[in-house]
């Protein structure tokens, strides 16, 4: 006796919650049964495998008829095939949107083209996640970016509206659009140590500060393209570090302040020159496409690890780039105060976020 | 020129895309009604087309309104090449015919197409204006509403119930034609999917043109089906219960019939003539004058013997050419005896409802079927469809003759089904015999077989199962006992019936599903050999099944099966038997005897051994089904109960009231029943098996419950979750070694299976009830089996049962105590109306009333009290039977009464209610359920029948996912367009929802396969009571429907 064919049909979609994440994990029908049964589901409900493996079938054949709708998400709302409740509709779209840390690690600020699709199999062995989870991820990532990228307003608004993605994950994909679109550098072994949250707290500020739409909303592109002519004006700020009187004034006027209020006074002093090198360096050298990309590689170098190696606790890089930014406005002679802000304002923000363990 | 139908095609979304190049669509509509078409403008690439075209209006007859579905067409526009099909919508316009369903169809539907399934959809505006015409000699039946609830929709009352209408037209199969071989598949789905719309609007028709004859404007409990008979044609039929039936206008006539006793049937003189029209125009209260009468099948003249042709019940002599020949000889025999009494015999006093007004169903005697094997052959001339006619006519007089033999003169619960294997035909008919309440009936029409020994006062919940037929003059051998609850007049040990339980019915504990079984292998032959083997096949099918069906309820712990529904499938190689009930522990029948197994070698020690320890297995099976479903049957002195090992004596009996029929000349004349009894003996049965596989039935995991009836027996309180679900298993056997054992174990194998599948999957919803659970077997090929099972899931409320019923008294009893005297019998009557269906108080206590009136002394009543639960509940329930007695002594209450009253607990049961959130989406929701009603809503408006019919055919099987993926989807795009239709209708429901057939075809090697579906249901409006509690306060007899415990699964 053999089964030929086995469904069940709801009226209302039936949903597995459990049976949805393994299948989004990539598991085999026979892998899901497997995995299920080791969670005790056959003692807690007296079932069988067989009706495990039957049960498993049927979600998985669901699920897979729904993806396609999945891909677009509005469409899913908008069908007349699967009655399901809006609250599943939005976990279902929310599930399938969402992405592994290690995953999104490896592929974050690199080109979502073909080439990197090829690389998911080294990918998916390095991280243990399965080829199919890897493959969904990255298509759901390039779909968003090709829906998204020449839009016109909000990027996060954008992705929220064609996707119907809770604002938490819309954020994500912005930023993961946004490192695409400027292939950041996120792959180092000195960046190992950083989380995706972390890029993604860089890229909203980026977005917020840095691109087209910080001060023109209404041009394509706004929020995936940084601000040209911002990042040629960044040159200016050379003379922070090139005028030598301009650079021993920001020092004292700096190490005034903070006099007594640092721990790692002295090794601020000792090394304040070379942390505002590094840091107006990095302003200056971002009219290059690949000094943008390095843009994460070179914060790291020039401040997170020095200041690491002096063993500054957060709350005085804190209070040192506050007053870093704070004093330049004390500087008579120099006149970008309000790039300058729009930098730093920034730059602050990220270094913040990047100093840790 | 009586009709005007008017569409509107507004625009189009989610197209597929028919241009490769351009990634878009170039869409127009065509618009067909009749031999009428009209086309829109080409919308140039979108997949989102926006037409907005004009109205494109068809004038019509109304016959062609009912006959024609309106057809619409979505094409790809090619300048070049022909236009390519996107695909279709066919829209029954039926519901607009009438003046209480809809008046607009609007909506978006999905376009459908049968090779490639729902590709977009489109939003249409539909609307008929109407002219009234005053022919007499019309053909068409506008107005005629139709029905598929088997019960008096919810909003309606009978004013009279009629009687029985059928009708069937034949056609020859498109498939089957020549020109199918040169077209394309998908031109051949869509003439078959064309053909059985306009049959089935051409069917309904010509029922209504009978309902108008017997005077009356409904058709409740409509059945269609089809018959696939391949190249001997198509057949599509239809039975139903002709009514007449009034809309209750006030929300005060929501108060569904039960709550209305019996008592209060005012007796109204039979009209010969009823007009209808006096009825509907009646008070404005309309329970007032509550009353509901059966015109008996004689009594209404025959208005049009013109337009006999429709008729086609009527025997006609130059007959019987097209079936099998060698019944031809006795059967005109008996169409001699039938032409005879032409005017008695035409009509059938069958009724196709399984739930009645209160009072309306006064004994039953058990259930009736009879069995026919045919050879089809070419159906010559579609418009004389006789051949048929005739085998219907035959098997419905063998239904009346065994009614007749069990001293019933009506047969309820009534259906009609057939399986066909190459050109074998199996019809099958099965009902309930009863005898209806003499008082709706002319003197003399009830057949002489009715004493007046209804009393005044029928006792209530066990009047019903009192015995019909003569006690002395018994039509078959039977264990009577006196009724336990009454304690007055007879009744059998056991009851079968094919009907819901009654309202009133006092039922112990609760009831399960219960399923038989069988297989058996049979030759394969040719035409009439074929024939002759199943003929002889089927009695023994028949045996066994009951044999089964009984075993499993003793196994219970129950003494009386609803619902039971036997279908036998034939195949090439073997038949296959399918019985499901709902068995139930009624009061007024005695506690069954256990089963008791007997060896045949008695001196064998080790035998012995083994039959002692099976012996105890099964007793024990039965202690711990008995807790499980909650029998506690309160001890009776003079009888012996409780022990687990049964008296030698008590043998398991059989109620039989069933016989074969077949194509033996012999058989017919058993027809009047009296020798064709059995008594079952367990130690009959010679295989081992046999007992093991009454042991292997897995009772469902806890939490959940399962029947096939409308509502479960002790649960009452649902929630409003449900769940209506349709799940699909064929299993291919080995064909190797195949002996009968085997085939039963794979077959017993594959239903437990499915069912432990389908409790797994709905664990979510526990505690939950599987009702309206709906088994179809067939046998698509030599080794496959296919089991459809179509059923739903409801929720339930465990904790707020007791709550309920404990405010409910207390309400009540608070409000005798300080009302006035004419204010007291209300509420009372209600409690006890209510009681039987309640969990709390169970109808232990009920049964205890009941004898404390028939004077056991009230020490000896207490014995069998529950004393655990007794404490609390003791103080109410003893007050409730002082005043109950004292209300059954006051006699008649007067209804009016009743409708005041009811809102006191109505709200008090709404405060204990959670109210459900409301959900909105995008896309309306629409609930469907097999069952009359939806828990926790009222039903405020009938919107008209869904009957639809899908051809979906695949020729890349692989590519779909296999068979499984192919019919899943089949079968998600078929709900999706009921939906769509309802929602359309301005409707959120469709209830009494049933797939009819699921016939599925395959054929792997060529990667294809095909599949037919044809579904029905009422489109329905309904109201949450949430909802209406709101608008309702002030107004409180509006929320009574189905917020009575009582009211709600009774109804």
């Amino acid at each position: 006796m053999t089964s030929e064919l086995d469904i069940f049909v709801g009226n209302t979609t039936l949903i597995d919650e459990d049976v949805y994440r393994l299948w989004l994990d990539g598991y085999s029908v026979s892998d899901a049964v497997s995995l299920r049964v080791r969670s005790g589901i056959l003692e807690q409900t007296g079932a069988t495998a067989a009706v495990l493996q039957s049960d498993t079938m049927d979600h998985y054949r669901t699920f897979h008829m729904l993806e396609r709708l999945l891909h677009a998400p509005p469409k899913l709302l908008h069908q007349l095939i699967f009655q399901i409740p809006p609250s599943r509709q939005a976990l279902l779209i929310e599930r399938y949107y969402a992405f592994d840390e290690a995953f999104v690690r490896e592929v974050l600020g690199k080109k979502l083209s073909k080439g990197t699709k090829k690389d998911l199999d080294d990918i998916s062995t390095k991280t243990g996640i399965t080829l199919k989870s890897c493959r969904r991820q990255f298509d759901n990532f390039k779909r968003v970016f090709k829906v998204v990228e020449e839009m016109r307003g909000s990027l996060v608004d954008n992705i929220q509206q064609h996707f119907l993605l809770s604002d938490r994950l819309a954020r994500d994909y912005a930023a993961i659009v946004f490192f695409a679109s400027n292939r950041f550098e996120t792959g180092k072994k000195k960046l190992q140590y950083l989380s995706f949250g972390d890029f993604a707290f860089c890229a909203e500020l980026m977005i917020q500060n840095w691109t087209l739409g910080a001060v023109d909303s209404q041009v394509d592109d706004m929020d995936v393209d940084l601000d040209k002519e911002f990042l040629q004006d960044l040159k200016e700020l050379k003379m922070l570090v090139a005028d030598k009187d301009l650079l021993d004034l920001h020092k004292s006027l700096v190490c005034t302040a903070l006099r007594g209020k640092l721990g790692v006074f002295s090794e601020m002093e000792a090394n304040f020159k070379n942390l505002s090198r590094g840091l107006v360096n990095v302003a200056a050298k971002l009219t290059h496409n690949k000094d943008v990309r390095d843009l994460f590689v070179d914060l790291v170098e020039k401040f997170v690890e020095p200041c690491r190696s002096d063993h500054w606790p957060l709350n005085d890089v804190r209070l040192f780039l506050n007053q870093y930014s704070a004093s330049v406005h004390s500087l008579d002679g120099f006149r970008h105060q309000a790039l300058w802000d729009r930098y730093m304002g920034t730059l602050r923000g990220c270094l913040l976020r990047l100093y840790h363990d | 020129m009586p009709g005007k139908l008017k569409v509107k095609i507004v625009a189009g979304r989610h197209l597929p895309v028919m241009d490769r190049a351009s990634d878009l669509t170039d869409a127009f509509v065509e618009v067909k009604f009749g031999n009428t078409t009209f086309k829109t403008d080409v919308y140039l690439k979108s997949l989102n087309p926006q037409w907005n075209s004009e109205w494109f209006k068809f004038e019509v007859d109304d016959e062609d309104l009912q006959d024609e579905p309106l057809q619409i067409t979505v094409l790809d526009h090619d300048t070049y090449s022909a236009n390519d099909a996107i695909g279709k919508v066919y829209i029954d316009i039926d519901p607009l015919l009438y003046s209480e369903a809809a008046t607009v169809i609007s909506g978006w539907f999905p376009i459908y197409d049968t090779i490639h399934g729902i590709r977009g959809e489109i939003n249409v505006v539909v609307k008929v204006d109407l002219f009234n015409d005053l022919n007499r000699f019309r053909q068409s039946s506008c107005g005629v509403k139709f029905f598929c609830t088997t019960s008096i929709p919810k909003c309606y009352r009978a004013v009279i119930i009629h009687g029985f209408v059928e009708e069937l037209v034949v056609n020859e199969d498109p498939e089957y034609q020549w020109i199918d071989r040169i077209r394309t598949p998908r031109a051949s789905n869509e003439a078959r999917q064309r053909l059985i719309s306009l049959m089935s609007g051409e069917l309904q028709r010509k029922i209504g043109l009978k309902v108008l004859e017997m005077r009356g404007n409904a058709v409740v409990g409509y059945l269609q089906c089809f018959d696939l008979e391949g190249e001997s044609g198509l057949v599509v039929r239809a039975i139903g219960t002709a009514c007449t039936l009034d809309k209750l206008s006030s929300p005060a006539a929501f108060l569904p019939a039960c709550n209305s006793p019996s008592k209060e049937m005012k007796e109204i003189p039979f009209n010969e003539d009823p007009n209808p029209n006096t009825h509907s125009s009646g008070p404005s209260t309309p329970l007032k004058n509550q009353t509901y009468s059966f015109s008996p099948s004689k009594s209404y003249s025959r208005q049009s013997s013109s337009s006999d042709t429709d008729l086609s019940l009527t025997p006609k002599t130059g007959m019987g050419s097209g079936s099998a020949g060698k019944e031809g000889g006795p059967f005109k025999a008996l169409l001699r005896q039938q032409t005879q009494s032409a005017l008695e015999q035409r009509e059938f006093p069958f009724f196709t409802l399984t739930a009645f007004p209160p009072g309306f169903l006064v004994h039953v005697g058990g259930v009736v079927s009879a069995r026919s094997v045919k050879l089809l052959d070419r159906i010559h001339n579609p418009d004389e469809p006789e051949t048929r006619d005739a085998w219907w006519a035959e098997i419905r007089q063998e239904i009346k003759s065994h009614a007749k033999a069990l001293g019933c003169h009506a047969v309820v619960g009534y259906s009609e089904s057939t399986s066909i294997c190459e050109e074998v035909c199996i019809l099958s008919a099965s009902g309930t015999a009863a005898v209806l309440n003499p008082r709706f009936l002319q003197d003399g029409t009830v057949e002489g077989c009715l004493e007046q020994r209804l009393e005044e006062n029928l006792p209530v919940g066990c009047g019903f199962c009192h015995i019909p037929y003569d006690e002395l003059n018994m039509p078959f051998p039977a264990h009577l006992t006196y009724c336990c609850n009454c304690r007055k007049q007879k009744v059998p040990d056991v009851l079968f019936t094919t009907i819901d339980l009654p309202t009133d019915a006092a039922v112990i504990g609760k009831g399960c599903l219960i399923q038989a079984r069988l297989c058996r292998l049979k030759k394969k032959a040719q035409a009439e050999a074929n024939a002759t083997a199943i003929s002889n096949l089927l009695p023994f099918m028949e045996y066994e099944v009951h044999t089964q069906l009984m075993n499993k309820l003793k196994l219970k712990g129950m003494n009386a099966l609803f619902g039971l529904r036997i279908q036998i499938t034939v195949g090439e190689n073997m038949l296959m038997g399918l019985a499901s009930a709902t068995g139930v522990y009624l009061a007024a029948l005695p506690t069954p005897g256990g089963i008791q197994i007997a060896g045949k070698t008695p001196n064998d020690g080790s035998y012995e051994q083994h039959i002692s320890h099976m012996q105890k297995k099964i007793n024990d099976t039965i202690a711990k089904n008995k807790e499980l479903y909650e029998i506690n049957p309160p001890e009776v002195s003079e009888e012996i109960i409780g022990s687990p090992i049964p008296e030698p004596r008590q043998r398991s009996r059989l109620l039989r009231s069933q016989s074969e029929s077949s194509d033996e000349v012999t058989e017919l004349d058993l027809s009047h029943g009296k020798k064709d009894a059995f008594v079952l003996e367990i130690d009959d049965t010679d295989a081992m098996e046999d007992v093991h596989s009454l042991l292997t039935d897995v009772p469902p995991p806890s939490g959940f419950y399962s029947c096939n009836t409308e509502i479960m027996p002790g649960i009452n309180n649902w929630t409003s979750e449900i769940q209506m679900f349709t799940s699909v298993r064929v299993i291919r056997l080995s064909s190797l070694n195949l002996t009968n054992q085997a085939l039963n174990k794979n077959f017993n194998d594959l239903c437990e299976n499915l069912l432990k599948s389908l409790y797994f999957k709905l664990r979510s919803m526990i505690p939950c009830c599987l009702c309206h659970v709906n088994f179809t077997v067939s046998l698509p090929e030599d080794e496959l089996i296919q089991v459809t099972v179509t059923a739903v899931a409801i929720t339930f409320d465990k904790n707020q049962a007791l709550q309920t019923t404990k405010t409910h008294v207390e309400k009540s009893l608070q409000r005798a105590s300080t009302d006035n005297e004419e204010l007291l019998q209300f509420p009372l009557e209600l409690c006890s109306d209510s009681l039987p269906s309640h969990p709390f108080p169970p109808a232990k206590e009920h049964l205890e009333s009941a004898s404390s009136n028939s004077g056991i002394p009230a020490a000896q009543r207490a014995t069998s009290v529950d004393y655990s639960s007794f404490a609390d509940r003791c103080s109410s329930w003893i007050e409730l039977i002082k005043l109950k007695a004292q209300t059954i002594r006051r006699g008649s209450i007067k209804t009016t009464v009743t409708v005041e009253k009811a809102s006191p607990m109505g709200e008090g049961n709404f405060r204990n209610r959670s109210a459900p959130p409301c959900a909105s989406s995008t896309v309306g929701v629409v609930k469907m359920t097999p069952l009359s009603f939806i828990p926790g809503a009222k039903i405020t408006k009938y919107l008209g029948i869904i009957n639809m019919f899908f051809i979906r055919e695949t020729t890349s099987l692989r590519e779909e996912g296999g068979v499984s993926g192919f019919l899943h989807a089949f079968i998600a795009e078929v709900f999706a367009m009921v939906r769509a239709h309802v929602a359309a209708l301005g409707g959120n429901a469709v209830v009494s929802y049933i797939m009819k057939q699921c016939v599925f075809m395959e054929n792997p090697n060529k990667n294809q396969a095909q599949c037919l579906i044809n579904v029905s249901g009422d489109a329905v409006v309904f109201v949450r009571e949430s909802e209406l509690e709101v608008v309702s306060t002030q107004q409180p007899t509006a929320n009574c429907q189905p917020s009575c415990p009582g009211g709600e699964v009774t109804t």
